[in-house]
């Protein structure tokens, strides 16, 4: 029974992570419309430039950190306006093109100059474990989830109840009347790449520093969509579950079947529950999108 | 009714302006969508545009509010030219609009819908109190909030308010949409076919409101309706368009009587319009 308990709580902190991936590729999906691809590569570029700062620089992991966030919001809106804007109005396939092409082209960059091999950033959060009765945390696991419930927590609030909050779901919602209405829809999609980026380096650096940072990284990304698709690709909401519900099966069947399993469980957990439910866990409820 | 109009309308921007169309030309690729369009809806005045339907009503809107840059021509707000403001920033000029076909944010309530009209008077964002100083910012947000309290009154949708408004029926659907558009404090109104499918008793209530907006917050409104009846009741001047071209124009009553007109609506052989 412990056992189960230590695999469920593991699991379940590490959907915290997976659920800030979601939320960085939910945000674009429903502000914009596109289909990211590259939200992997983003995050693992981040979690790069964390590691030359903090250990190439030997700056102070902190000031390193705010270094990634700068260096990603500032590649973030550069490519909102060279080459989203610009293919604002082409077929979705278009779009999805441009962002595997620009995911390649990370990917191989990333690889040029810091190699395949698995680094070592510093941790920017306490490594004190916690036990909790028989089941022993990782102080990391701990912290990666905390950060991400505050952040999560942080944005569920700013879109309900504060005006850019929800200037940007008129704008996700009808651009058109958005604009009649003054909305800046330029500074709004601006605005959403934006806060996806500096989510996705969040995500990044929060995993690299814990399990290690290697090109592998951007393919934590993958098992994401499948929470993606589970919860709704456009509910922040519904990503948020589904993320804790992958992050859970994943941790249990590890735990219980062996290692390799976990590439293979989650994918027909949620295979299964979209032949029962093809909307999504949540039915043909609405969800409270963005 | 009457002590809240007197405060609304001081809370109101100041009074309506003039909107002028002056010799608009519009083409998608061949077709030559409005001809030298040339009407002015006067200040604080409802002012009708009707026709048959491709006659260019929505043309004509569609170019006031920025979503079309005409060939030719120039669109005046009071004294300024904003034929080249680009869609957002007429709204901060005092443009309101709705729409043909319901344009509410769906899942927001009534009252985050209401809300967004206000959106434009202020910066969004960190800046704005460093811009505007910390009393202006209070002072602005205190306004914007009796607005949108006096709106929803005003419309009678005070019931609905945190309701989504996805759930409302039709009627209420278009009352909210209106109430969003005076959120906007606007100085020009622009009604694209506000009682469409409607029932009698809504549309007698929505030309109630339109009058009550025009008459107490002294705003322009400029309306496209087909619904002769409350266009020839709520309007002191009419414009008629058709083929994109202005065919006619005046009081309700000489509209009525101009040959052209009867001929556009009627056919030819038609003899008289009502």
């Amino acid at each position: 029974m412990s056992e189960f308990l230590e695999y469920s709580l593991l699991g379940l902190l590490s959907g915290g992570v997976m659920a800030l991936i979601a939320l960085s590729f939910v945000l674009i999906y429903k502000g914009t419309g596109v289909v990211n691809f590259a939200v992997g590569e983003v995050m693992m570029l981040g979690a790069y430039i964390y590691y030359a700062g903090a250990v190439t620089f030997g700056l102070p992991p902190w000031v390193a950190f705010a270094l990634a966030l700068a260096v990603i919001g500032v590649l973030a809106i550069a490519i909102e306006r060279a080459v989203l804007r610009p293919l604002s109005g082409q077929p979705a396939v278009a779009v999805l093109m441009a962002t595997i092409g620009m995911a390649s082209i990370v990917h191989g960059g990333v690889e040029a100059v810091w190699g395949g091999d698995t680094l070592s950033p510093p941790t920017l959060l306490p490594r004190t474990p916690l036990l909790l009765g028989e089941v022993l945390i990782p102080g990391t696991v701990l912290g990666n989830f905390a950060v991400a419930a505050v952040l999560i927590g942080g944005f569920l609030a700013f879109f309900r109840y504060s005006k850019t909050g929800i200037a940007l779901r008129a704008t996700a919602s009808d651009p058109v009347t958005a604009a009649t209405l003054g909305i800046n829809i330029n500074y709004a999609q601006r605005l959403t790449w934006l806060l996806s980026g500096l989510v996705g380096t969040f995500a990044g650096v929060l995993i690299a520093s814990s399990a290690g940072l290697s090109p592998l990284l951007a393919s934590a990304a993958l098992s994401v969509f499948a929470a993606i698709i589970l919860g709704g690709l456009d509910s922040i909401l519904g990503a948020i579950v589904a993320s804790l519900l992958i992050g859970w099966v994943e941790s249990v069947s590890a735990g219980y079947l062996g290692g390799k399993s976990r590439d293979v469980v989650p994918y027909v957990v949620v295979l299964a529950i979209l032949v029962v439910k093809p909307y999504g866990m949540f039915g043909t409820r609405t969800i409270e999108r963005l | 009714m009457s002590t809240a109009g007197t405060s609304l309308s001081q809370s109101a921007a100041s009074g309506g302006l003039a909107l002028s169309v002056e010799g608009v030309d519009l083409r998608f690729g061949g077709i030559h969508a409005l001809r030298g369009v040339s009407f002015a809806a006067a200040p604080g005045q409802v002012t009708a545009v009707i026709g048959p339907n491709g006659a260019g009503k929505t043309s004509v809107f569609n170019t006031i509010s920025g979503f079309y840059r005409p060939a030719a021509g120039r669109i005046l707000l009071g004294d300024e030219d904003i034929t080249h403001t680009p869609v957002h920033a007429r709204a901060g000029r005092g443009l309101a609009r709705t729409f043909q076909n319901i344009a509410l944010f769906r899942g927001l309530t009534v009252l985050e819908n209401v809300k967004l009209g206000g959106h434009h008077t202020m910066q969004a964002g960190v800046f704005s109190a460093l811009v505007y100083g910390r009393a202006a910012r209070e002072e602005e947000l205190r306004l914007r909030a009796e607005v949108e309290r006096k709106v929803i009154d005003f419309l009678e949708i005070d019931h609905v308010r945190h309701l989504s408004v996805d759930v409302l029926p039709y009627g209420l659907q278009k009352r909210v949409e209106l109430a969003r558009a005076l959120a906007m404090r606007p100085r020009v109104l622009l009604l694209d076919e506000p009682v469409a499918g409607m029932n009698r008793e809504e549309t007698e209530d929505m030309a109630r409101f339109i009058l009550d907006v025009q008459e107490e917050w002294g705003v322009t409104v400029l309306l496209v309706e087909h619904d002769m009846g409350m266009v020839m009741d709520i309007s002191s001047h009419v414009v008629v368009l058709n083929f994109g071209q202005v065919i006619a124009s005046g009081t309700p009553a000489e509209v009525r009587r101009h040959p052209q007109v009867i001929e556009a609506y009627l056919g030819a052989e038609s003899e008289a319009l009502a």
